[in-house]
Order: structure tokens, then sequence, then C-alpha cells
């Protein structure tokens, strides 16, 4: 269900499963083409909440479910613009954020499998922060582009 | 996701059309399994029609290259698109694959 808050703000609340992956990015990105992002930049994005939803979806309610709410705000100015999404959910308080870098100079086989997903959101967004209020785990998002 | 697999000889070639994401990285997993025994020397993973990989879709890569090193084989990536590239330079992917 998206809702429409205060002119700026949209939001989409879906339970925090797998299979409800491809509506989180499928509005993520056409309101991220809406605001009048890149084609490319929105690719990073899509990448960027994939991990940080896939994360949530994962491991805030497991074994159970519960909701995850998906927040955009877009800003359009003269020569650039920027997108800050917010992820919400009540599960388990946890910070993805506190993570050990993944170390990305080994070779195939010394590679773990996994640990890449939260480093690639931070490599390819131009800020991630997270903090913890009224039982909510709030993961928030900012990307800038130039036009 | 779609995956087209072809064999000729030792030499396997998977082609990928669509987006390697968390939904499509297990089928990917399934198949190399499935795919990659003893008996191919040579894997090459056509990514022309890729151009969006997450993580999930990273491990799929990552598996399929430590199955061909332990076949003692040789794996090559190639046409990867310029997104996909910058994805596997952030992550150390790109020294550790063999790109054509």
């Amino acid at each position: 269900m998206v809702q429409i808050m205060e002119k700026t703000g949209k939001e989409l609340v879906v339970e925090a499963t797998l299979d409800n992956l491809d509506q989180v990015l499928g509005f993520v990105e056409s309101e991220a083409k809406q605001a009048g992002c890149p084609e490319k930049t929105v690719g990073q994005i899509a990448v960027a909440i994939e991990e940080l939803y896939v994360n949530i979806a994962s491991y805030a309610y497991a074994p159970s479910t519960g909701n995850c709410s998906v927040w955009l705000w877009g800003d359009v100015q003269n020569d650039s613009g920027s997108l800050r999404i917010e992820l919400k959910d009540n599960g388990k308080k946890f910070n993805p954020l506190m993570h050990k870098p993944p170390d990305i100079t080994l070779s195939a086989d010394e590679r773990p499998i996994g640990g890449l997903g939260i480093f690639m959101a931070e490599k390819l967004m131009d800020k991630l922060s997270y903090s913890y209020e009224n039982g909510q785990n709030i993961l928030s998002v900012e990307k800038q582009w130039r036009i | 996701m779609e995956m087209t697999v072809n064999q000729n000889g030792s030499q396997l070639t998977m082609e990928l059309s669509g987006r390697l994401d968390t939904n499509a990285a297990p089928a990917m997993m399934t198949k190399l399994e499935e795919v990659l025994v003893d008996g191919v020397s040579q894997f090459v993973l056509d990514m022309a029609n890729c151009s969006y990989v997450a993580s999930s879709g990273l491990r799929a890569v990552l598996n399929a290259q430590k199955k061909m090193n332990s076949l003692q084989g040789t794996m090559i990536v190639k046409n990867v698109v310029g997104d996909v590239m910058e994805v596997f330079d952030m992550t150390g992917f790109a020294d550790i694959l063999t790109f054509e």
C-alpha cells in the first residue's frame, strides 16, 4: 500500500519477506525516476536498497514475520537531485552498519561466502545511517546526483 | 533472470539475461552445481545481458570460480557491462575473476 504524505514523502508498507523484494524495488525505482534520477543512479540505489531490505527480510523478525515500511523523499534543485530513503521495521534491535568490513583482497578460495551486501550499499550510496527509536530500527539512505 | 547453458566438449558457457538479484541467485547456484562437474575444463560466463548484480549474485559467481578452481579448470567472465564492472571493482572481484 502506497501512501502520499504531506506533498514530499511517500510510504510503502510491505510484509518483510523476500517475495516482496520486487515490490519494494519497483516502488523505489519508479519514485527515483520520477525525481529525475539518472538510470545509472537508479540501478545503484536499487542494489543498495536490495541489500538492506534483504537483511531485514532475512533477520529482523526471524523465525516470525512482520512489516517493513519504506519511506522516500525526493528533492530536485536546478542542477542536482537527491533522494532519502528510510527502511523501518519493528523487529529485533540490530544495527547492520556495525559490521566488520570484508577483506576484499582475498583470493577466490580464501573468500568467505557473504558479508558484502552492507559494504556494497555503503559504497554505492552517499550516506547510510542507523537509529533505534520507539522500538523501531530505522535505516536511512541518501544519494545525490547531478543533472 | 534467464540462464542459457551450452556445452561444447569440455567448454561450458552460461549466458545470463536479466537481474542477478537475491531471488535469482539460488537458481543460478543450483544450476552451477548441476553443470560444473568433472570433465568441464573451461567455464565461460557471458554477462552481456545482465546489468544488475547484488551481493547474492556475487556469491553465485564466486561459487563458480571456486568450483572451477577445485576442478583445476579455468573460468572466464565476458561481456561485462559498465555498471556491473563497477560492482566487481568495488568488491575486489575484479582481481579474482578473469575477464575477456
